[in-house]
Protein backbone atom coordinates (compact mmCIF):
# COMPACT_ATOMS: atom_id res chain seq x y z
CA UNK A 1 0.00 0.00 0.00
CA UNK A 2 1.10 3.17 -0.69
CA UNK A 3 1.57 6.12 2.52
CA UNK A 4 -1.49 7.48 1.92
CA UNK A 5 -3.36 4.42 1.43
CA UNK A 6 -2.14 3.67 4.80
CA UNK A 7 -2.54 6.72 6.13
CA UNK A 8 -6.11 6.32 5.36
CA UNK A 9 -6.15 2.89 6.95
CA UNK A 10 -4.52 4.07 10.10
CA UNK A 11 -7.58 7.11 9.90
CA UNK A 12 -10.28 4.62 9.98
CA UNK A 13 -8.36 2.66 12.89
CA UNK A 14 -8.15 5.61 14.66
CA UNK A 15 -11.96 6.76 14.27
CA UNK A 16 -13.34 3.01 14.66
CA UNK A 17 -11.21 3.19 18.40
CA UNK A 18 -11.79 6.78 19.54
CA UNK A 19 -15.82 5.93 20.18
CA UNK A 20 -14.82 2.51 21.99
CA UNK A 21 -13.13 5.00 24.92
CA UNK A 22 -15.84 6.91 26.79
CA UNK A 23 -13.63 9.16 28.56
CA UNK A 24 -12.00 10.64 25.63
CA UNK A 25 -15.29 10.69 23.63
CA UNK A 26 -16.73 12.80 26.75
CA UNK A 27 -13.97 15.19 26.55
CA UNK A 28 -14.10 15.85 22.86
CA UNK A 29 -17.52 15.91 22.67
CA UNK A 30 -19.72 16.49 25.60
CA UNK A 31 -17.74 19.09 27.55
CA UNK A 32 -17.22 22.16 25.52
CA UNK A 33 -20.70 21.30 24.58
CA UNK A 34 -22.24 21.26 28.30
CA UNK A 35 -20.17 24.67 28.87
CA UNK A 36 -21.75 26.32 26.08
CA UNK A 37 -25.54 25.52 27.38
CA UNK A 38 -24.62 26.04 30.65
CA UNK A 39 -22.97 29.51 30.46
CA UNK A 40 -25.81 30.37 27.77
CA UNK A 41 -28.75 29.42 30.11
CA UNK A 42 -27.02 30.50 33.45
CA UNK A 43 -25.57 33.98 32.22
CA UNK A 44 -28.39 34.87 30.32
CA UNK A 45 -28.58 34.60 26.41
CA UNK A 46 -28.42 38.08 25.31
CA UNK A 47 -27.34 38.38 21.57
CA UNK A 48 -24.01 40.35 22.65
CA UNK A 49 -22.68 37.89 25.27
CA UNK A 50 -23.98 34.66 22.63
CA UNK A 51 -21.98 36.59 20.33
CA UNK A 52 -18.60 36.22 22.61
CA UNK A 53 -19.25 32.48 23.40
CA UNK A 54 -20.09 30.80 20.27
CA UNK A 55 -16.79 31.97 19.20
CA UNK A 56 -15.21 31.41 22.48
CA UNK A 57 -16.59 27.74 22.84
CA UNK A 58 -15.71 27.43 18.91
CA UNK A 59 -11.61 27.95 19.79
CA UNK A 60 -12.25 26.25 22.95
CA UNK A 61 -13.36 23.05 20.74
CA UNK A 62 -10.48 23.35 18.54
CA UNK A 63 -8.03 23.11 21.30
CA UNK A 64 -9.58 20.33 23.09
CA UNK A 65 -10.20 18.43 19.90
CA UNK A 66 -6.63 18.83 18.80
CA UNK A 67 -3.86 20.45 21.20
CA UNK A 68 -5.69 18.33 24.58
CA UNK A 69 -6.27 15.14 22.65
CA UNK A 70 -2.93 15.28 20.91
CA UNK A 71 -0.97 15.85 23.62
CA UNK A 72 -2.67 12.83 25.45
CA UNK A 73 -2.31 10.37 22.79
CA UNK A 74 0.87 10.47 21.77
CA UNK A 75 1.96 10.57 25.11
CA UNK A 76 0.04 7.48 25.57
CA UNK A 77 1.45 6.02 22.51
CA UNK A 78 5.06 6.82 23.39
CA UNK A 79 4.35 5.61 26.84
CA UNK A 80 2.76 2.30 26.35
CA UNK A 81 5.25 0.99 23.72
CA UNK A 82 2.77 1.85 20.21
CA UNK A 83 5.14 3.81 19.13
CA UNK A 84 8.11 1.80 19.50
CA UNK A 85 6.18 -1.06 17.93
CA UNK A 86 5.18 0.98 15.28
CA UNK A 87 8.73 2.37 14.84
CA UNK A 88 9.79 -1.60 14.01
CA UNK A 89 7.05 -2.19 11.16
CA UNK A 90 7.42 -0.58 7.45
CA UNK A 91 4.16 1.66 8.29
CA UNK A 92 5.90 4.88 7.62
CA UNK A 93 5.97 7.78 10.77
CA UNK A 94 4.03 9.79 8.32
CA UNK A 95 1.08 7.79 7.43
CA UNK A 96 0.94 6.62 11.25
CA UNK A 97 1.07 10.06 12.74
CA UNK A 98 -1.14 11.71 9.77
CA UNK A 99 -3.78 8.71 9.59
CA UNK A 100 -3.57 10.41 14.10
CA UNK A 101 -3.79 14.23 12.95
CA UNK A 102 -6.47 13.30 10.54
CA UNK A 103 -8.95 11.82 12.85
CA UNK A 104 -8.28 14.90 15.60
CA UNK A 105 -9.17 16.89 12.57
CA UNK A 106 -12.35 15.42 12.05
CA UNK A 107 -13.29 15.99 15.75
CA UNK A 108 -12.43 19.62 15.61
CA UNK A 109 -15.00 20.05 12.57
CA UNK A 110 -17.61 18.15 14.21
CA UNK A 111 -17.54 20.21 17.35
CA UNK A 112 -17.43 23.25 15.38
CA UNK A 113 -20.05 22.34 13.52
CA UNK A 114 -22.35 21.40 16.70
CA UNK A 115 -21.19 24.58 18.21
CA UNK A 116 -22.35 26.39 15.02
CA UNK A 117 -25.74 24.37 15.14
CA UNK A 118 -26.42 24.86 18.36
CA UNK A 119 -26.04 28.58 18.78
CA UNK A 120 -28.54 28.54 15.81
CA UNK A 121 -30.98 26.56 17.04
CA UNK A 122 -31.23 26.91 20.86
CA UNK A 123 -30.12 30.12 21.03
CA UNK A 124 -31.37 32.10 17.48
CA UNK A 125 -27.86 33.10 16.83
CA UNK A 126 -27.59 34.19 13.47
CA UNK A 127 -25.93 31.35 10.72
CA UNK A 128 -22.06 32.11 10.17
CA UNK A 129 -21.34 35.21 8.29
CA UNK A 130 -18.79 33.94 6.47
CA UNK A 131 -18.71 30.29 5.93
CA UNK A 132 -15.66 29.96 3.98
CA UNK A 133 -13.69 32.04 6.48
CA UNK A 134 -14.73 29.71 9.30
CA UNK A 135 -13.75 26.47 7.39
CA UNK A 136 -10.26 28.55 6.97
CA UNK A 137 -9.64 29.45 10.41
CA UNK A 138 -11.05 26.54 12.03
CA UNK A 139 -8.39 24.73 9.60
CA UNK A 140 -5.78 27.14 10.46
CA UNK A 141 -6.50 26.61 14.48
CA UNK A 142 -6.50 22.60 14.00
CA UNK A 143 -2.81 22.92 12.34
CA UNK A 144 -2.12 25.32 15.26
CA UNK A 145 -3.12 23.38 18.18
CA UNK A 146 -2.40 20.07 16.39
CA UNK A 147 1.48 20.58 15.79
CA UNK A 148 1.46 22.42 19.33
CA UNK A 149 -0.31 19.09 21.17
CA UNK A 150 2.34 16.57 19.48
CA UNK A 151 5.36 19.18 20.45
CA UNK A 152 4.03 19.53 23.78
CA UNK A 153 3.47 15.54 24.52
CA UNK A 154 7.20 15.62 24.12
CA UNK A 155 7.67 17.48 27.11
CA UNK A 156 4.98 15.03 29.11
CA UNK A 157 7.26 12.40 31.20
CA UNK A 158 4.79 9.86 31.75
CA UNK A 159 0.79 9.04 31.23
CA UNK A 160 0.68 9.96 35.04
CA UNK A 161 1.33 13.86 35.09
CA UNK A 162 -0.20 14.48 31.66
CA UNK A 163 -3.68 15.37 32.93
CA UNK A 164 -0.95 18.19 35.29
CA UNK A 165 0.63 19.13 32.38
CA UNK A 166 -2.27 20.16 29.95
CA UNK A 167 -4.78 21.37 32.63
CA UNK A 168 -1.38 23.88 33.54
CA UNK A 169 -2.24 25.01 29.80
CA UNK A 170 -5.55 24.21 28.82
CA UNK A 171 -7.36 25.67 32.00
CA UNK A 172 -5.34 29.17 32.80
CA UNK A 173 -5.34 29.41 28.31
CA UNK A 174 -8.90 29.47 28.06
CA UNK A 175 -9.63 31.79 31.08
CA UNK A 176 -7.57 34.31 29.67
CA UNK A 177 -8.15 34.27 25.93
CA UNK A 178 -12.18 35.43 25.78
CA UNK A 179 -13.86 31.83 25.79
CA UNK A 180 -16.33 33.14 28.46
CA UNK A 181 -15.99 36.72 28.23
CA UNK A 182 -14.51 39.10 25.87
CA UNK A 183 -10.54 39.32 26.74
CA UNK A 184 -10.26 42.95 26.97
CA UNK A 185 -11.72 43.21 30.47
CA UNK A 186 -8.87 41.50 31.74
CA UNK A 187 -6.01 43.25 33.83
CA UNK A 188 -3.23 44.16 31.53
CA UNK A 189 -0.88 41.61 32.60
CA UNK A 190 -2.85 38.98 31.60
CA UNK A 191 -3.91 40.43 28.49
CA UNK A 192 -0.69 40.92 27.12
CA UNK A 193 0.22 37.27 27.63
CA UNK A 194 -2.86 36.11 26.17
CA UNK A 195 -2.32 38.76 23.10
CA UNK A 196 1.27 36.43 22.67
CA UNK A 197 -0.16 33.05 23.01
CA UNK A 198 -2.45 31.83 19.73
CA UNK A 199 -5.97 30.96 21.50
CA UNK A 200 -7.09 34.33 21.25
CA UNK A 201 -6.17 35.39 17.72
CA UNK A 202 -7.96 32.21 16.93
CA UNK A 203 -11.00 33.35 18.95
CA UNK A 204 -10.54 36.83 16.95
CA UNK A 205 -11.01 35.10 13.56
CA UNK A 206 -13.72 32.43 14.49
CA UNK A 207 -15.63 35.53 15.59
CA UNK A 208 -14.95 37.34 12.44
CA UNK A 209 -16.50 34.26 10.66
CA UNK A 210 -19.27 33.92 13.18
CA UNK A 211 -19.95 37.07 14.30
CA UNK A 212 -18.91 39.42 11.70
CA UNK A 213 -17.29 42.67 11.90
CA UNK A 214 -13.13 42.84 11.66
CA UNK A 215 -10.35 41.15 12.82
CA UNK A 216 -6.43 42.33 12.69
CA UNK A 217 -4.23 41.10 10.15
CA UNK A 218 -2.24 40.24 12.86
CA UNK A 219 -4.49 37.95 14.23
CA UNK A 220 -3.86 34.82 11.65
CA UNK A 221 -0.49 35.70 11.22
CA UNK A 222 0.00 34.81 15.19
CA UNK A 223 -1.69 31.63 14.91
CA UNK A 224 0.23 30.84 11.60
CA UNK A 225 3.77 31.47 13.54
CA UNK A 226 2.41 29.51 16.63
CA UNK A 227 2.11 26.55 13.83
CA UNK A 228 5.37 26.59 12.40
CA UNK A 229 6.96 26.60 15.72
CA UNK A 230 4.90 23.77 16.98
CA UNK A 231 6.06 21.98 13.57
CA UNK A 232 9.45 22.30 14.48
CA UNK A 233 9.04 21.32 17.76
CA UNK A 234 6.86 18.60 17.06
CA UNK A 235 9.35 17.13 14.21
CA UNK A 236 12.79 18.05 16.46
CA UNK A 237 12.25 16.62 19.62
CA UNK A 238 10.00 13.54 18.58
CA UNK A 239 11.34 10.01 20.36
CA UNK A 240 10.19 6.84 19.80
CA UNK A 241 10.24 5.80 23.55
CA UNK B 1 26.88 -23.29 4.74
CA UNK B 2 24.43 -20.61 4.73
CA UNK B 3 24.96 -17.26 4.43
CA UNK B 4 25.23 -14.48 7.25
CA UNK B 5 21.99 -12.91 8.35
CA UNK B 6 23.05 -10.53 10.72
CA UNK B 7 26.83 -9.18 10.98
CA UNK B 8 27.69 -6.86 13.86
CA UNK B 9 31.78 -5.94 14.16
CA UNK B 10 32.86 -3.77 16.85
CA UNK B 11 29.73 -2.44 18.09
CA UNK B 12 30.04 0.13 20.88
CA UNK B 13 27.41 2.39 22.57
CA UNK B 14 27.28 4.48 25.48
CA UNK B 15 24.67 6.29 27.52
CA UNK B 16 26.38 9.03 28.72
CA UNK B 17 29.34 8.03 30.54
CA UNK B 18 28.25 4.75 30.98
CA UNK B 19 29.12 1.91 28.31
CA UNK B 20 26.64 -0.44 27.43
CA UNK B 21 28.08 -2.30 24.72
CA UNK B 22 32.00 -2.31 24.20
CA UNK B 23 33.23 -4.00 21.28
CA UNK B 24 30.60 -6.76 20.59
CA UNK B 25 31.37 -8.45 16.57
CA UNK B 26 29.65 -11.69 15.84
CA UNK B 27 27.29 -13.20 12.98
CA UNK B 28 24.55 -15.01 12.44
CA UNK B 29 23.84 -17.52 9.84
CA UNK B 30 20.57 -17.68 8.17
CA UNK B 31 18.46 -19.70 9.19
CA UNK B 32 19.43 -20.71 12.79
CA UNK B 33 18.29 -19.17 16.39
CA UNK B 34 20.91 -17.40 18.20
CA UNK B 35 20.91 -16.39 21.24
CA UNK B 36 22.63 -13.43 23.32
CA UNK B 37 22.73 -14.93 26.78
CA UNK B 38 23.98 -12.99 29.71
CA UNK B 39 22.93 -11.27 33.31
CA UNK B 40 20.60 -8.45 33.87
CA UNK B 41 22.39 -5.52 32.22
CA UNK B 42 24.99 -7.08 30.19
CA UNK B 43 23.86 -5.33 26.93
CA UNK B 44 21.89 -7.88 25.15
CA UNK B 45 18.66 -5.63 24.99
CA UNK B 46 20.87 -2.50 23.57
CA UNK B 47 22.66 -4.92 21.12
CA UNK B 48 19.47 -6.36 20.53
CA UNK B 49 17.67 -2.79 20.11
CA UNK B 50 20.63 -1.57 17.89
CA UNK B 51 19.69 -4.12 15.37
CA UNK B 52 16.17 -3.74 15.27
CA UNK B 53 16.96 -0.31 14.53
CA UNK B 54 15.34 1.15 17.58
CA UNK B 55 18.62 3.12 18.64
CA UNK B 56 21.66 4.53 17.44
CA UNK B 57 24.90 2.84 17.77
CA UNK B 58 28.34 5.12 18.51
CA UNK B 59 30.33 2.80 16.35
CA UNK B 60 31.04 -0.46 14.36
CA UNK B 61 29.68 -1.78 11.95
CA UNK B 62 25.98 -3.54 11.86
CA UNK B 63 24.57 -5.54 8.65
CA UNK B 64 21.00 -6.99 9.02
CA UNK B 65 19.97 -8.72 5.39
CA UNK B 66 22.18 -6.59 4.20
CA UNK B 67 21.13 -2.91 5.28
CA UNK B 68 22.36 -0.48 8.16
CA UNK B 69 19.00 -0.72 10.60
CA UNK B 70 20.11 2.43 11.66
CA UNK B 71 18.67 3.90 8.72
CA UNK B 72 15.21 2.45 9.50
CA UNK B 73 14.24 1.16 5.64
CA UNK B 74 11.44 0.23 4.82
CA UNK B 75 12.75 -2.62 2.69
CA UNK B 76 14.22 -3.88 5.54
CA UNK B 77 11.38 -3.38 8.15
CA UNK B 78 9.27 -5.42 5.61
CA UNK B 79 11.68 -8.59 6.47
CA UNK B 80 11.65 -8.44 9.59
CA UNK B 81 9.61 -9.11 12.92
CA UNK B 82 10.13 -7.43 16.53
CA UNK B 83 8.73 -9.07 19.59
CA UNK B 84 8.91 -5.77 22.21
CA UNK B 85 9.97 -6.53 25.79
CA UNK B 86 6.82 -4.86 27.58
CA UNK B 87 3.68 -3.20 26.17
CA UNK B 88 2.88 -1.86 22.61
CA UNK B 89 -0.92 -2.62 22.31
CA UNK B 90 -3.73 -0.77 21.46
CA UNK B 91 -6.01 -1.76 24.97
CA UNK B 92 -9.57 -1.68 23.07
CA UNK B 93 -8.72 -3.33 20.02
CA UNK B 94 -9.43 -7.23 19.89
CA UNK B 95 -6.83 -9.76 18.69
CA UNK B 96 -8.30 -10.00 15.75
CA UNK B 97 -8.71 -5.72 14.43
CA UNK B 98 -4.53 -5.90 15.43
CA UNK B 99 -3.53 -8.41 13.57
CA UNK B 100 -5.36 -7.02 10.40
CA UNK B 101 -4.08 -3.26 10.80
CA UNK B 102 -0.87 -4.34 11.24
CA UNK B 103 -0.53 -6.63 8.33
CA UNK B 104 -1.69 -3.74 6.06
CA UNK B 105 2.02 -2.55 6.06
CA UNK B 106 3.49 -5.07 4.93
CA UNK B 107 3.70 -6.09 1.12
CA UNK B 108 2.79 -10.12 1.54
CA UNK B 109 1.37 -10.74 4.64
CA UNK B 110 0.33 -13.76 6.43
CA UNK B 111 -3.39 -14.25 6.80
CA UNK B 112 -4.71 -12.83 9.72
CA UNK B 113 -6.50 -16.01 11.07
CA UNK B 114 -3.42 -18.08 10.10
CA UNK B 115 -0.96 -16.12 12.12
CA UNK B 116 -3.67 -15.62 15.17
CA UNK B 117 -3.72 -20.07 14.55
CA UNK B 118 0.03 -19.66 14.23
CA UNK B 119 0.27 -18.45 17.86
CA UNK B 120 -2.31 -20.20 19.25
CA UNK B 121 -4.76 -17.32 20.07
CA UNK B 122 -7.57 -18.50 18.13
CA UNK B 123 -9.87 -19.00 21.21
CA UNK B 124 -9.41 -15.50 22.08
CA UNK B 125 -9.53 -14.00 18.23
CA UNK B 126 -12.66 -11.48 19.51
CA UNK B 127 -11.41 -10.50 23.24
CA UNK B 128 -9.47 -6.75 23.19
CA UNK B 129 -5.80 -6.71 24.46
CA UNK B 130 -6.95 -5.24 27.88
CA UNK B 131 -9.11 -8.65 28.28
CA UNK B 132 -5.89 -10.50 27.46
CA UNK B 133 -3.37 -12.61 30.01
CA UNK B 134 0.12 -11.70 30.25
CA UNK B 135 0.75 -14.89 28.62
CA UNK B 136 -1.30 -13.94 25.91
CA UNK B 137 -0.74 -10.62 25.38
CA UNK B 138 3.04 -11.78 24.79
CA UNK B 139 1.58 -14.37 22.35
CA UNK B 140 -0.27 -11.25 20.82
CA UNK B 141 3.03 -9.66 20.49
CA UNK B 142 4.86 -12.51 18.30
CA UNK B 143 1.64 -12.60 16.11
CA UNK B 144 2.24 -8.70 15.42
CA UNK B 145 5.87 -9.55 14.39
CA UNK B 146 4.77 -12.52 12.58
CA UNK B 147 1.96 -10.95 10.63
CA UNK B 148 4.20 -9.81 7.79
CA UNK B 149 5.69 -13.15 7.14
CA UNK B 150 9.45 -12.26 8.29
CA UNK B 151 12.88 -13.97 7.55
CA UNK B 152 14.08 -12.54 10.47
CA UNK B 153 12.69 -12.15 14.25
CA UNK B 154 13.85 -10.26 17.15
CA UNK B 155 12.87 -12.28 20.87
CA UNK B 156 13.53 -10.13 23.17
CA UNK B 157 13.64 -12.04 26.76
CA UNK B 158 10.61 -13.72 25.02
CA UNK B 159 9.55 -15.57 28.60
CA UNK B 160 10.51 -13.47 31.27
CA UNK B 161 7.84 -13.73 33.60
CA UNK B 162 6.21 -16.81 32.49
CA UNK B 163 5.39 -19.87 34.53
CA UNK B 164 6.65 -23.48 33.35
CA UNK B 165 3.89 -24.70 31.77
CA UNK B 166 3.73 -20.90 29.12
CA UNK B 167 7.43 -21.28 29.05
CA UNK B 168 7.08 -25.15 27.18
CA UNK B 169 4.40 -23.22 25.05
CA UNK B 170 6.46 -20.23 23.92
CA UNK B 171 9.36 -22.78 23.35
CA UNK B 172 7.49 -24.93 21.12
CA UNK B 173 6.50 -21.64 19.08
CA UNK B 174 10.19 -20.53 18.77
CA UNK B 175 10.61 -24.50 17.58
CA UNK B 176 8.13 -23.70 14.83
CA UNK B 177 9.54 -20.23 13.57
CA UNK B 178 12.99 -22.51 13.25
CA UNK B 179 10.90 -24.89 11.31
CA UNK B 180 9.52 -22.53 8.94
CA UNK B 181 12.82 -21.72 7.98
CA UNK B 182 13.31 -18.09 10.33
CA UNK B 183 16.07 -16.67 11.41
CA UNK B 184 15.59 -15.80 15.54
CA UNK B 185 17.66 -13.62 17.41
CA UNK B 186 16.94 -14.55 21.04
CA UNK B 187 18.11 -12.73 24.07
CA UNK B 188 17.40 -14.77 27.32
CA UNK B 189 19.02 -15.00 30.86
CA UNK B 190 17.32 -18.41 31.26
CA UNK B 191 20.37 -20.76 30.77
CA UNK B 192 18.11 -23.27 30.07
CA UNK B 193 15.90 -21.87 27.52
CA UNK B 194 19.52 -21.14 25.10
CA UNK B 195 20.19 -24.75 26.11
CA UNK B 196 17.10 -25.62 24.50
CA UNK B 197 16.59 -23.39 21.75
CA UNK B 198 19.81 -22.05 20.39
CA UNK B 199 21.73 -23.71 17.71
CA UNK B 200 24.31 -21.15 18.94
CA UNK B 201 25.08 -18.75 22.05
CA UNK B 202 27.15 -15.83 22.14
CA UNK B 203 27.38 -15.03 26.65
CA UNK B 204 27.35 -11.51 26.91
CA UNK B 205 28.79 -10.30 30.43
CA UNK B 206 29.82 -6.21 30.75
CA UNK B 207 29.38 -5.01 27.04
CA UNK B 208 31.84 -7.82 25.84
CA UNK B 209 31.20 -11.77 24.12
CA UNK B 210 33.04 -13.70 26.56
CA UNK B 211 32.26 -16.80 24.52
CA UNK B 212 30.48 -17.99 22.00
CA UNK B 213 29.37 -21.25 19.91
CA UNK B 214 26.76 -24.26 20.06
CA UNK B 215 25.69 -24.18 23.70
CA UNK B 216 27.55 -27.63 23.77
CA UNK B 217 30.31 -26.41 23.09
CA UNK B 218 31.32 -23.28 25.00
CA UNK B 219 33.93 -22.42 27.26
CA UNK B 220 37.97 -23.82 27.68
CA UNK B 221 38.98 -26.83 28.14
CA UNK B 222 36.32 -28.49 26.51
CA UNK B 223 35.94 -31.66 28.26
CA UNK B 224 36.85 -32.98 31.94
CA UNK B 225 37.92 -36.01 32.87
CA UNK B 226 38.02 -36.63 36.35
CA UNK B 227 38.57 -39.84 38.55
CA UNK B 228 39.22 -41.07 42.35
CA UNK B 229 42.66 -41.32 43.50
CA UNK B 230 43.32 -41.46 47.54
CA UNK B 231 39.86 -40.42 48.13
CA UNK B 232 39.98 -37.20 46.13
CA UNK B 233 38.59 -36.52 42.75
CA UNK B 234 41.45 -35.69 40.02
CA UNK B 235 40.00 -33.53 36.85
CA UNK B 236 41.96 -32.96 34.17
CA UNK B 237 40.25 -30.38 31.46
CA UNK B 238 41.48 -31.01 27.95
CA UNK B 239 40.47 -30.25 24.38
CA UNK B 240 40.99 -34.40 22.95
CA UNK B 241 39.73 -36.95 25.55
CA UNK B 242 40.77 -39.76 23.46
CA UNK B 243 44.33 -39.20 23.64
CA UNK B 244 44.29 -38.46 27.65
CA UNK B 245 41.75 -40.91 28.50
CA UNK B 246 44.45 -43.39 26.25
CA UNK B 247 47.45 -42.37 28.90
CA UNK B 248 45.36 -42.41 31.69
CA UNK B 249 44.04 -45.94 31.28
CA UNK B 250 47.65 -47.32 29.98
CA UNK B 251 49.42 -45.71 32.72
CA UNK B 252 46.72 -47.05 35.48
CA UNK B 253 46.71 -50.75 34.04
CA UNK B 254 50.67 -50.82 34.14
CA UNK B 255 50.69 -50.02 37.60
CA UNK B 256 48.14 -52.56 38.18
CA UNK B 257 45.48 -49.81 39.66
CA UNK B 258 41.85 -48.82 38.46
CA UNK B 259 40.87 -45.79 37.73
CA UNK B 260 37.95 -45.75 40.31
CA UNK B 261 34.81 -43.22 39.42
CA UNK B 262 35.85 -42.66 36.32
CA UNK B 263 34.06 -40.25 34.27
CA UNK B 264 34.44 -38.38 30.95
CA UNK B 265 32.00 -34.81 30.92
CA UNK B 266 31.26 -31.95 28.62
CA UNK B 267 30.57 -28.85 31.24
CA UNK B 268 27.21 -28.07 30.69
CA UNK B 269 26.29 -24.34 29.51
CA UNK B 270 25.88 -23.17 33.32
CA UNK B 271 29.45 -24.52 34.21
CA UNK B 272 30.37 -22.72 31.71
CA UNK B 273 28.33 -19.52 32.42
CA UNK B 274 29.11 -19.19 35.66
CA UNK B 275 32.64 -20.25 35.15
CA UNK B 276 33.18 -16.76 32.35
CA UNK B 277 30.89 -14.79 34.54
CA UNK B 278 32.93 -15.32 37.58
CA UNK B 279 36.38 -14.29 36.19
CA UNK B 280 35.01 -11.55 34.95
CA UNK B 281 33.85 -10.60 38.62
CA UNK B 282 37.11 -11.28 39.88
CA UNK B 283 39.38 -9.33 37.56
Amino acid sequence: MSPFALAWEQFRFERKIFWRNPSAAFFNFVLPLLLLVLIASAFGSEADELDVLIPGIAGMSVLGTTFTALTYEMTWLREDGILKRVGGTPLPTTSFIGGILASAVVNAFLQVGLVVLIGHFAYGVDWPAHWLSLLGFTALGVACFGALGVAFAHAVPNMDSAPAYVNAVFVPLIFISGVFYSAESLPPVLEGIAEALPLKHLIDCLSYAIVGGDYAVTAPAIVLGWTLAGLVLAVRYFRWE
Amino acid sequence: MAGLAIEVADLHKSYGATAAVRGVSFGVREGEVFGLLGPNGAGKTTTVEILEGHRKRNSGRVSVLGHDPEERDRRLQERVGIVLQSGGFYPRVTVQEAVAHFAKAYPRPRDTAETIALVGLEQKSDSRANELSGGQRRRLDLALALVGDPELVFLDEPTTGFDPAARRTAWDTIRTLKELGKTVVLTTHYLEEAQELADRVAIVKDGRIVAEGPPGELGPGSYRVSYVSEGRRVTHETDDPTELLHRLTRDAVARGERLDGLEVKRPTLEEVYLELTKEEAER
